[in-house]
C-alpha cells in the first residue's frame, strides 16, 4: 500500500503522555451473532496517548474503537472511559458520546444543515451552549481546519477532504477529550489524504488523546506513540512504531507489514 | 513513420452553438420534427389536439349563464344541437350551495347569513398556514395578512362597533406593512441584532388557529374551544412538573392521561360554567347543515394537518425497539390499509352509535374527520417509513455520536431528512386524502358530488351531469394542482446539494 508522505515532521516535543487513565478496557468480548469479533481485548489508554491501530479487514479495528462510544454494545468485560463505565444506563452513554469525539470513514455530515449548523448542533441541544457562543466556537474551530470561507455552504458543495475536516471541526465543537478516527482518509483522493492527516497531526501536537484505525502507516510513524495490531478480533501486538515496524515479533503482524510496506 | 508528438500553441476560445441548436427553431427541430416518422407524429396530434379542444371550447362557450333551467338551455341553444353545448346556468344557480352546502345564508325566516364565518375561517388558514409552509414571507407581513382579513370581516359584519374596529385593524395592517415595505433589510437586522423589538411570531396565530376554526364554523361558546386549549396546557404543565421527578416517560404518559380525563370528563362542565358567568359565543350551526367544498376542506385540511403528526409517531413506533410499541403499530398500519375507506366510514356513521354509551351525542363529522385522519396517519406512516429507510447508517451513528438522544437525533437529523425525501409520497397521500373526502357522499353527507345528486333531483336540473361534475372537478383541481406545485417548489427549497 502506498501511504501519503508529510511535508511537515510532527513536533513530539508537545506530545505529552500523562499517568490519567482515559480510556480503560478489561476483558471486553463481543459477539455478532454467534461470530465472536472480539476476544479478551484488555486496553489501558492514558491522556495523550495517540494510538493507531491497525490489521487487516475483519479484524475488529473498527468494532472496537465503535465500542468505546457505544455505538457497538459489548456483552462481557468492562469499557471505563474517562472514569464513566459503559453500561446499558443510558444517561452514561450520553455523557460519555458528549465526552468522546468521533471521525468517520464516510464523514457522516448533516446533509440538510450548513457547515456552521453542522458544528454547532451539538453544543446548542447537548451542551446547552448559547446560538451566539456556539458559533463562535465553530468559526475558532472551522478556521483551525482551515475552512472558515465554506462555513454557510452545504456538505454536497464541498470536496471529500473539506467535508471530513468539517467532520472533525464538529467533533471538537464539543471540547472532546478523546477523539476516535475510524479510517478517515480510506474513502479520500491522494491529495485529500494529506490534507486530512495534516489536520489530524496538529491535533496531535496540542496533545489530543486519539485512537486512529487507519492504514496509513506514515502518520503512525510520525505521530503515534504506540501501533496496536489486530487480528482475528484480538490484539496480536503492541509496540512504540519504530520497534513495531523494524522489529515485529508476531509471524502474523510480520506477514502484515511485509504485504503493506 | 511520421512523428507523433504535438503540442498546441494556444487554447481554442469559446464560440457560439450553431444556429439550428439553438432558440425555438432549434428546441422545435430536436423536440417536434426530429426525424420524419417524428414529424408525422407531430402533425398527427397537433390535428387530435385542435379537433378535441375545438369541440370542448365550443361546449364550453354557451350563453346560457342565465337560464333558470335545463329546458330553457336547450331553447337558447336550439333543439337540433342537442347535448353539444354546455348549460350554465345551474352554476350560476347553485354554485353557492356547492361551496357551502345548507349553511344558514339568510333565506329562511328567522335565520341571518352566517356563511361570513366559513369564509373567514378558510382566509384565516391561509394566514395560518403561510409561516408554516413559506420562509420567504415575513413576519411583518403575515400579521398584516391577518389585521387585513380581520378588518375586512368586521368592515362586513358593520354596525359602528364593526367599523371602528376594522377600520383601526386596516390603518393597523397598513401602518406595519408601510413600515416593512421601507424598511432597509439590513438596518432592521442589526436593529433586531442590538435588541429592537420585535412582532411576535406569527406562529402563535397558527398554533390558536386549530381552536378558532371549529368555533367558527360550528359556533356555540367561545370557552369550548378555550377548555379545549386549557386541556393542552394542563398536560404540558402536568409534563413539566413530573418530568424531572419521574422521567419523561412517565410524565408524557401521565400528562397525556390527565390532559384526556380534562377533555372528556371536565370541558364540557367548565365551558357551561364559564358560559353562564361570561356568555360570549356565535349562533350555532348544526352538523347537517354542512356540505359542498366547505365540508370537502374541512375534512380534508384536518386530515391533512392531524394525519402527518400521527403518521410520523406511526413510522417511529413501527422501527422501534420495543415489542410491544413495535406490535401496536405494524398491527394498526396493517388494519387501516387493509381496509376500504368506506368501511371505516360506514363504521364511523352507524357502527360507532352502538359502542358507544346510550344518550351520547358523537358528532357525525367528528367521526368522520377521526376515521378519515386515522386512515391518512397510516398511509402516511408507510410514507414515512419509506424515507426513514432510505437514510444512511451514518446518519444515525453521527447524531449518536455526539450525544444527542433519541427525541432530538429524531428532530434534528433523522425527521427533516426522511420527511424531505418522502415529500412527492406525502403530498401524494395528502391529495388522495382530500379526493376521498368525496367518499363522505355514501354515507349521506352532502360533499359536493352529494350535492350534484341532490341538485340534479331539482326538476328544473334534472339531467344536467357534465357541466356539475366540470365544476366540482375543476374546483378539485385547482386545489390539488396547488399542492401539487406547492411540494415541487418546497423540494427545490430544500435541495441543498449541488446549488
Amino acid at each position: 500500500m502506498s501511504s501519503i508522505t508529510l511535508e511537515t515532521h510532527a513536533d513530539r516535543s508537545k506530545m505529552e503522555v500523562s499517568d490519567e487513565v482515559a480510556i480503560e478496557i478489561r476483558g471486553m468480548n463481543k459477539w455478532y451473532g454467534a461470530f465472536h469479533v472480539l476476544r479478551d481485548i484488555d486496553l489501558t489508554v492514558y491522556q495523550g496517548e495517540r494510538i493507531v491501530i491497525a490489521g487487516p479487514s475483519g479484524s475488529g479495528k473498527s468494532t472496537l474503537i465503535r465500542c468505546i462510544n457505544r455505538l457497538e454494545e459489548h456483552q462481557e468485560g468492562q469499557i471505563i472511559v474517562d472514569g464513566t463505565e459503559l453500561t446499558s444506563d443510558l444517561k452514561n452513554v450520553d455523557k460519555v458520546r458528549s465526552e468522546v469525539g468521533m471521525v468517520f470513514q464516510h464523514f457522516n455530515l448533516f446533509p440538510h444543515l450548513t457547515i456552521l449548523e453542522n458544528c454547532t448542533l451539538a453544543p446548542i441541544w447537548v451542551r446547552k451552549t448559547p446560538r451566539k457562543e456556539a458559533e463562535e466556537i465553530a468559526m475558532h474551530f472551522l478556521e483551525k481546519v482551515k475552512i472558515p470561507e465554506q462555513a454557510h455552504k452545504y456538505p454536497g458543495m464541498l470536496s471529500g477532504g473539506q467535508q471530513q475536516r468539517v467532520a472533525i471541526a464538529r467533533s471538537l465543537c464539543m471540547r472532546p477529550r478523546i477523539m476516535l478516527f475510524d479510517e478517515p482518509t480510506s474513502a479520500l483522493d491522494p491529495e485529500m489524504i494529506k490534507e486530512v492527516l495534516e489536520t489530524m497531526v496538529e491535533l496531535a501536537e496540542e496533545g489530543m488523546t486519539m485512537l486512529c484505525v487507519t492504514h496509513e502507516m506514515g502518520f503512525a510513524k510520525e505521530v503515534a506513540n504506540r501501533v496496536i495490531f489486530m487480528d482475528a478480533g484480538q490484539i496480536v501486538e503492541q509496540n512504540e512504531p519504530e520497534e513495531f515496524f523494524n522489529n515485529p515479533q508476531n509471524e502474523r503482524t510480520k506477514l502484515f507489514l511485509s504485504q503493506i510496506l | 513513420m511520421s512523428d507523433l508528438s504535438y503540442v498546441r500553441a494556444e487554447m481554442l476560445p469559446e464560440r457560439a452553438p450553431p444556429a439550428s441548436q439553438v432558440g425555438f427553431v432549434g428546441w422545435a427541430r430536436q423536440n417536434l420534427f426530429n426525424g420524419v416518422g417524428n414529424s408525422i407524429l407531430t402533425v398527427l396530434s397537433l390535428i387530435f389536439i385542435w379537433y378535441v379542444v375545438s369541440f370542448l371550447l365550443s361546449w364550453a362557450f354557451s350563453p346560457t349563464w342565465n337560464s333558470a333551467s335545463l329546458s330553457e338551455c336547450r331553447e337558447i341553444f336550439g333543439a337540433e344541437s342537442g347535448h353539444h353545448a354546455a348549460c350554465w346556468g345551474v352554476i350560476n344557480d347553485r354554485w353557492q350551495q356547492l361551496l357551502f352546502g345548507f349553511y344558514p345564508n339568510g333565506s329562511e325566516e328567522g335565520t341571518s347569513d352566517l356563511r361570513w364565518r366559513p369564509i373567514l375561517a378558510f382566509l384565516l388558514l391561509f394566514v395560518a398556514v403561510t409561516p408554516v409552509l413559506f420562509n420567504m414571507i415575513s413576519r411583518r407581513m403575515n400579521w398584516v395578512l391577518l389585521c387585513a382579513v380581520l378588518g375586512l370581516t368586521s368592515l362586513y359584519l358593520g354596525g359602528a362597533l364593526g367599523i371602528v374596529v376594522g377600520l383601526a385593524l386596516i390603518a393597523a395592517g397598513a401602518a406595519i406593512g408601510y413600515k416593512a415595505l421601507t424598511a432597509d433589510k439590513t438596518a432592521r437586522a442589526a436593529e433586531i441584532e442590538a435588541g429592537a423589538k420585535r412582532l411576535p411570531n406569527p406562529l402563535i396565530f397558527s398554533a390558536i388557529y386549530p381552536f378558532i376554526a371549529p368555533w367558527l364554523l360550528w359556533g356555540g361558546s367561545l370557552w369550548l374551544p378555550i377548555g379545549a386549549a386549557l386541556g393542552f396546557v394542563i398536560g404540558y404543565f402536568v409534563f413539566r412538573f413530573l418530568a424531572p421527578i419521574a422521567g419523561s416517560l412517565v410524565g408524557m404518559i401521565v400528562a397525556v392521561l390527565v390532559a384526556l380525563v380534562w377533555w372528556l370528563l371536565l370541558t364540557v362542565g367548565f365551558a357551561d360554567l364559564m358560559q353562564s358567568i361570561i356568555p360570549i359565543g356565535l349562533e350555532p350551526v348544526e352538523s347537517r347543515d354542512f356540505g359542498g367544498f366547505m365540508l370537502s376542506i374541512t375534512i380534508g385540511v384536518v386530515a391533512i394537518a392531524c394525519s402527518l403528526p400521527i403518521g410520523i409517531v406511526l413510522a417511529l413506533g413501527r422501527q422501534s425497539d420495543l415489542l410491544i410499541v413495535k406490535a401496536l403499530c405494524v398491527g394498526f398500519i396493517e388494519f387501516i390499509r387493509g381496509v376500504p375507506l368506506i368501511t371505516l366510514l360506514f363504521v364511523a356513521s352507524t357502527l360507532l352509535n352502538i359502542f358507544m354509551p346510550p344518550g351520547t351525542n358523537f358528532d357525525i363529522i367528528l367521526r368522520v374527520l377521526i376515521m378519515v385522519t386515522l386512515f391518512a396517519a397510516a398511509y402516511m406512516a408507510e410514507v414515512i417509513r419509506g424515507g426513514l429507510a432510505a437514510l444512511p447508517r451514518g446518519q444515525y451513528e453521527a447524531a449518536d455520536a455526539l450525544g444527542l438522544d433519541y427525541w432530538k437525533a429524531q428532530r434534528l437529523i433523522i425527521m427533516p431528512q426522511a420527511l424531505k425525501i418522502s415529500i412527492p409520497g406525502i403530498v401524494s397521500t395528502f391529495i388522495g386524502v382530500f379526493k376521498d373526502t368525496v367518499l363522505v357522499s355514501i354515507i349521506g353527507l352532502l360533499d359536493p358530488l352529494g350535492l350534484s345528486n341532490a341538485i340534479r333531483a331539482d326538476q328544473a336540473w334534472n339531467g344536467v351531469v357534465w357541466e356539475l361534475y366540470g365544476f366540482i372537478a375543476l374546483l378539485f383541481f385547482i386545489f390539488c394542482f396547488s399542492m401539487s406545485r406547492y411540494s415541487m417548489y418546497l423540494e427545490r427549497r430544500l435541495r441543498t446539494d449541488h446549488r
